[in-house]
């Protein structure tokens, strides 16, 4: 294994592969610091990652488990490699970012009489087991210093890209034609089996997220070339829950132009009062007597009528009652300001799901020289008593690797080291339904619905529905993502939402009927609540001042914190350095006399070259640092092209 | 091992790149010599498509080589099968591509592709409709190929309500366009056109063209009236749709057909008003006097214009002057095949005939030929409008408009309120606004004016910047002009065949052109104006009858000898005051 001859001294090393490390890896070594970067888990991203359907179960067996089990004392074999002046500090081996989780399974277990391939089918236990093995094996023998080795080809993206490349091309057409004389009929027929069988197609997020198309994470990613690496689809529709009906909320001038909810007067109202928001900082006179109010009463004072309300608070600015004036207009502003970017609302969704994104900065790091390694854990951190820094770490294998900083995900902290042991939480919902929530002409639609507050004392629900084509769960299916911020435990929170919204058959594979049958109907879905550190901040922890926590993943529906909390470490840590320049282009890079240019195939590729087979009907971008002319001739070109 | 990567200097990167122009520019000059030197030769052979292909693959503007590679082609196809010259066709059309590419507003490019398509054995106009699908999709505002579809479309006969759909899409995602909205302006009326009865009870309609109806049935102008609401009230600022409003709305024509015809002894004159301005010097206009086909060569008023609606011929001497004779003149305008008589009796000097048209119907022409109640919804609709943004100067001009087409003298003080606010909104075209203003006082007085009062007409203290509609005053003696903004007394104002009288106190008239050759003229009055040099009083001297004349309050009577020169000017001027 790699790990075996791991370098003995780097300039910085992270622990835990989530979006903030990542960033923060790529940055160092884009810079030209010399970068290890570890993650004690099999898998990439942390509690960023994402999961195929037989890998989440499998993951949240393991995840149990390993609540469960002791961890095993650690044999002192790494005493010896401390030195006068130096002591340990452990670190904590086990994840506790995820607790009450809770499976619901709606579709029926049993192997069906109509699934064709049953046969095929292993039993759940023994399917996941495989799948576990099949993943763990590639994840473990694709670290990304081999990677580099192998100029560039077997990154964690192009295994993600092979397996997602191969299932559609490879597998799906004859599948897909089989079946697709009655669609409905297919549909309702799916079952636990087919989930499995066809569980590759899934890629379902532990954190559930947006990216504004002008927030941190774009701007970051078009300014260092990261977003070559990837691919994004637009969010085509914002929607809301309002009077038990999901609506389309107006939120551009083509919306607004449309939209039948409207009356004339309230088109104009709402434009109105949304242009004001663009620029509200150069009209004071308009909002600051209401500076002491909620943003909510200012929406009274404008008189703007119920609806228009509605759309602003929950769906435009995303705020709740309590928001102040001034708050709120900056988030109306921030989503204004997104809008018409890529697409008619103001987000993008990343492809295969919010997992790739930080493996692209790994990627980045990687080319950059960065050194990685999955499933490799820490035993202990040498800390120089004198001066109160991290000199080095021991890891799993006892090697002693000494750094001039660490930066470690949050969950590595061990409880020695915290202040407080209370948290925030965040409840999560993640269902696969047979339907949207609200069918169109097209089936292919990456929506966000915004629920307020079904009781008042609640807190309102951000729901994000995709599609088959965001590579996110299998044809015929939708993934459906429920975040609020915890009250109970996530089952208590967002049960109820799931009720109004979804219909939950009484037993396995029941067909809905009635009323019932106006709602999508969940085959599966699974609860649980995550851990938002985001409050924390380094004061919270007793540890060494070159040693780093990375907090979060937060509750809100951008990535804005964790990039901002990625450039702050970065400045901590090198002061003088730009914080991840654009990379240069392949053609300007001097290479080394001994004629091996292939260093620099890794990075003018196109990772995902196999997009062709979505392409069609998905209307992507793909945010690059050009200007809107460059995009444009970019897009003309792309369309004569076919 | 992993060290930094080690990058060119921007010094290095800048030089390669030069490098790189200028041996890109050599290969270019290179190319472009010999496809010229090709040309001399008159060589059509592949050769030469070759290397025109290789310079408007970078230069796609480049006319000359289009043309060239058109000659190539045409020659070509003299020399192939004609499955090879489809073959040859398609390997242009998809080199054409490469080129948009280049440049999607690449005049060149987009002709050469229709001129392709037309020598194309078997063209895909499928194929060529979705490329314009997928250009318009990128730039909904690419009017080249807008052009480009309409030809497609022409060609290829796509149904209409699959283009109306298109266009729905292109307005639904962006309304800022006026190439959408156009093009659904020659789409409806093909659609959804105003049904047969409607059109022939529409008195407004030349009732021979049906064909050319530009109507759309009722109940499809209710959806429009609504999709275009949709749009300014969204966006009240976006010109584009409150164009398409307007002709949604209807600017009716009024049909081509002879107003008035008068006669005089004196002078032996017949005077012939159109209800618009018509070409009447060649053919087409014709006297018949008491049987008889008349040779009579007819002046436009003014003299010299070629459109014009009104126009004046001198019968031959001693033809009717005598007042004992009774005369009938038939007026035939063989454009429209219609005519006028016109009788005059022993003992009368002069004889008119007027239309009878009832005078709403003279000046609804601008806006609307709309049903009242349709006007009524909408204008309130746009009142609404008008609640939410007062300042709107696209929704003031719509209500003027309105009330203008539904009852211009019960909203006439509501009008000129709306006028003063436009004004001042929009600063710009204050000028504008004036005139229009003044055109719509004009029509007012001409509505109020009682029939039988035809001969005096008073237009006083109106604001008024400009003259307008003077073809309707044919028959005025008497005219009061004072207390307004007039600079001048325009040439058109010879269409006041019969004035006797002027007053034109308390203007800013700078200049008389207007009043040449006025033969019936006796007093003007022209106080407190701007005129300056003696010269420009010079019309005045074309006046036989003129005898008296106020320039009290002008600029030009502080000349010295002022009396002299302007007596030895208007010798027959007995009544000067200065």
């Amino acid at each position: 294994m790699a790990a075996d001859n791991l370098p003995s001294e780097f300039d910085v090393v992270i622990l835990g592969t989530g979006l903030t490390e990542s960033v923060v890896a790529a940055a160092c070594s884009r810079v030209g610091q010399r970068v290890l970067h570890v993650d004690r888990r099999n898998y990439y991203a942390g509690n960023w990652a994402s999961f195929t359907f037989n890998g989440l179960l499998s993951w949240i067996e393991e995840y149990k488990a390993q609540q469960e089990a002791t961890s095993p004392e650690a044999e002192p074999g790494w005493r010896d490699k401390l030195e006068e002046g130096e002591e340990a500090l452990t670190l904590n081996t086990v994840d506790n970012f995820i607790s009450n989780i809770e499976i619901f399974c709606y579709v029926s277990q049993e192997d069906d009489e109509e699934e064709e391939e049953k046969s095929e089918v292993a039993p759940p236990t023994s399917a996941q087991s495989d799948e576990l093995e099949e993943n763990g094996t590639k994840e473990i023998t694709t670290t990304m210093d081999e990677a580099l080795e192998q100029q560039g080809h077997e990154g964690p993206e192009d295994k993600e890209t092979d397996e997602a490349c191969q299932s559609p091309q490879e597998e799906e057409p004859p599948v897909d034609h089989n079946q697709s004389e009655p669609t409905v009929d297919v549909k309702k027929k799916i079952s636990y089996a087919k989930l499995l069988k066809e569980g590759r197609r899934f890629n379902i997020d532990l954190v559930s997220k947006l990216m504004y198309s002008r927030g941190a994470l774009v701007d970051l990613l078009i300014k260092s070339n990261v977003s070559r690496y990837a691919e994004f689809k637009n969010v085509n529709r914002i929607l809301t829950y309002r009077n038990g009906k999901v609506e389309q909320v107006p939120c551009s001038r083509a919306d607004v132009f449309s939209s039948k909810q409207l009356t004339m007067v309230e088109k104009r109202m709402l434009m109105k009062f949304l242009t004001f928001c663009l620029d509200f900082e150069q009209h004071p006179e308009e909002f600051q007597e209401c500076s002491e109010q909620t943003f909510w009463a200012f929406l009274q004072t404008k008189k703007l009528t119920e609806n228009l309300q509605h759309f602003i608070i929950h769906s435009i600015a995303m705020v709740s009652s309590e928001t102040l004036t001034e708050d709120g207009l900056r988030a109306t502003q921030h989503f204004l300001r997104c809008l018409g970017r890529y697409g008619n609302t103001p987000f993008l969704f990343p492809l295969y799901g919010l997992g790739e994104i930080p493996q692209c900065f790994c990627r980045m790091c990687a080319v950059f020289g960065g050194i990685y390694c999955l499933r490799h854990s820490v035993r202990c951190l040498v800390i120089d008593k004198e001066a109160n820094k991290c000199k080095a770490l021991i890891d799993s294998r006892g090697q002693r690797i000494s750094c001039s900083h660490l930066v470690v995900e949050e969950g590595y902290v061990a409880k020695e080291q915290r202040k407080s042991i209370v948290y925030k939480q965040t409840s999560r919902a993640v269902l696969i339904t047979d339907r949207s929530v609200l069918p169109q002409e097209s089936d292919q639609q990456v929506s966000l619905v915004t629920i307020p507050p079904l009781e008042a004392s609640g807190s309102s629900v951000r729901m994000v529905e995709l599609c088959s084509s965001s590579m996110t769960c299998m044809p015929g299916t939708y993934l459906v993502h429920l975040t609020c911020s915890s009250t109970g435990t996530a089952r208590e929170d967002l049960g109820p939402v799931v009720s109004r919204m979804f219909y939950e058959p009484a037993t396995p594979g029941d067909e809905p009927a009635g009323d019932d049958r106006t709602r999508p109907t969940v085959l599966w879905g699974v609860y649980f609540s995550m851990r938002d550190t985001s409050q924390m901040d380094s004061s919270e922890y007793h540890l060494p001042s070159n040693v780093h926590v990375c907090t979060g993943p937060d509750a809100s529906l951008g990535s804005d914190y964790s990039i901002k909390l990625a450039e702050s470490i970065f400045q901590k840590l090198l002061p003088d350095e730009e914080f991840c320049p654009p990379a240069p282009n392949p053609e300007d890079i001097i290479y080394d006399g001994d004629g091996n240019p292939g260093e620099g195939a890794g990075f003018e590729e196109s990772p995902k070259s196999m997009g062709s087979t979505i392409e069609d009907e998905c209307s992507r971008s793909r945010p690059e640092g050009k200007t809107s002319e460059q995009e444009t001739e970019t897009k003309e070109a792309d369309t004569t092209e076919e | 091992m992993h060290g930094r990567v080690k990058l060119k200097s921007t010094a290095q990167q800048e030089e390669e790149r030069r490098k790189e122009r200028e041996k890109k520019l050599k290969v270019y000059l290179a190319t472009r010599e010999a496809c010229f030197a090709k040309r001399k030769q008159g060589a059509l052979d592949e050769d030469a498509l070759q290397l025109t292909q290789q310079l408007l693959s970078s230069n796609p503007d480049f006319a000359t080589l289009w043309n060239y590679r058109r000659e190539i082609l045409l020659h070509q196809e003299t020399v192939r099968e004609e499955d090879e010259v489809q073959k040859l066709y398609e390997a242009e059309l998809a080199f054409l591509e490469s080129c948009l590419k280049v440049n999607p507003k690449s005049y060149g490019s987009w002709h050469h592709r229709g001129w392709v398509c037309s020598r194309l054995p078997r063209p895909d106009w499928v194929r060529e409709l979705g490329l314009c699908d997928r250009c318009l999709l990128l730039d909904d505002r690419n009017f080249h190929c807008w052009d480009y579809r309409r030809m497609v479309v022409k060609a290829s006969a796509v149904p209409v309500d699959q283009e109306l759909q298109f266009t729905d899409r292109l307005i639904g995602s962006n309304f800022s366009n006026y190439s959408s909205w156009h093009y659904r302006s020659t789409l409806l009326p093909l659609l959804h056109p105003q049904s047969p009865e409607v059109a022939t009870l529409c008195p407004h309609r030349p009732s021979n063209s049906p064909t050319h109806s530009h109507r759309v049935c009722e109940e499809q102008l209710l959806k429009e009236y609504e999709l275009v609401r949709n749009a300014f009230f969204t966006d009240p600022n976006d010109q584009s749709a409150w164009f398409y409003y307007r002709w949604l709305l209807g600017r009716a024509e009024r049909e081509e057909m002879i107003s008035c015809v008068y006669v005089c002894r004196e002078g032996e004159k017949v005077v012939v008003a159109f209800s618009r301005p018509v070409k009447a010097k060649a053919v087409g206009l014709m006297l018949v006097l008491d049987g008889q086909p008349q040779e009579v060569e007819w002046v436009s008023a003014p003299p010299a214009v070629q459109h014009s609606p009104v126009w004046i011929c001198e019968l031959p001497p001693g033809t009717i002057s005598d007042i004992n004779n009774e005369h009938n003149l038939t007026v035939h305008w063989t454009e429209t095949h219609t005519h006028r008589e016109c009788a005059l009796y022993t003992g009368r000097t002069e004889s008119w005939c007027r239309d009878s048209a009832t005078d709403q119907e003279l000046f609804r022409c601008e806006l609307s030929v709309e049903k009242t109640s349709v006007l009524q919804s909408e204008l309130q609709s746009c009142t609404q409008l008008l609640e939410l943004e007062p300042q709107n100067k696209w929704c003031l001009l719509t209500i003027i408009l309105l009330m203008r087409a539904l009852d211009p003298l019960g909203y006439e003080k509501e009008t000129l309120a709306h006028f003063q606010t436009l004004k001042e909104v929009d600063l710009m075209r204050s000028c504008y606004y004036s005139d229009l203003c003044s055109k719509f006082m004009i029509e007012n007085t001409i509505l109020k004016m009682e029939y039988a009062e035809v001969r005096v007409f008073s237009l006083s203290h109106k604001n008024l910047s400009i003259l307008c509609h003077l073809d309707q005053l044919l028959l005025v003696t008497h005219i009061n002009l004072c207390s307004n903004q007039l600079i001048r007394i325009p040439p058109e104002f010879s269409m006041l065949q019969c004035l006797e009288v002027l007053e034109a106190d308390d203007n800013v008239i700078e200049s008389l052109e207007g009043l040449n050759n006025h033969l019936k003229l006796e007093a003007v009055s022209l106080r407190n104006n701007n005129i300056r040099l003696m010269s420009l009083l010079k019309p005045l001297a074309s006046c036989p009858k003129l005898t008296r004349l106020d320039l009290r309050g002008n600029p030009v009577i502080q000349n010295e000898n002022v009396q002299s020169e302007l007596s030895e000017l208007l010798l027959l001027v007995k009544n000067l005051v200065l």
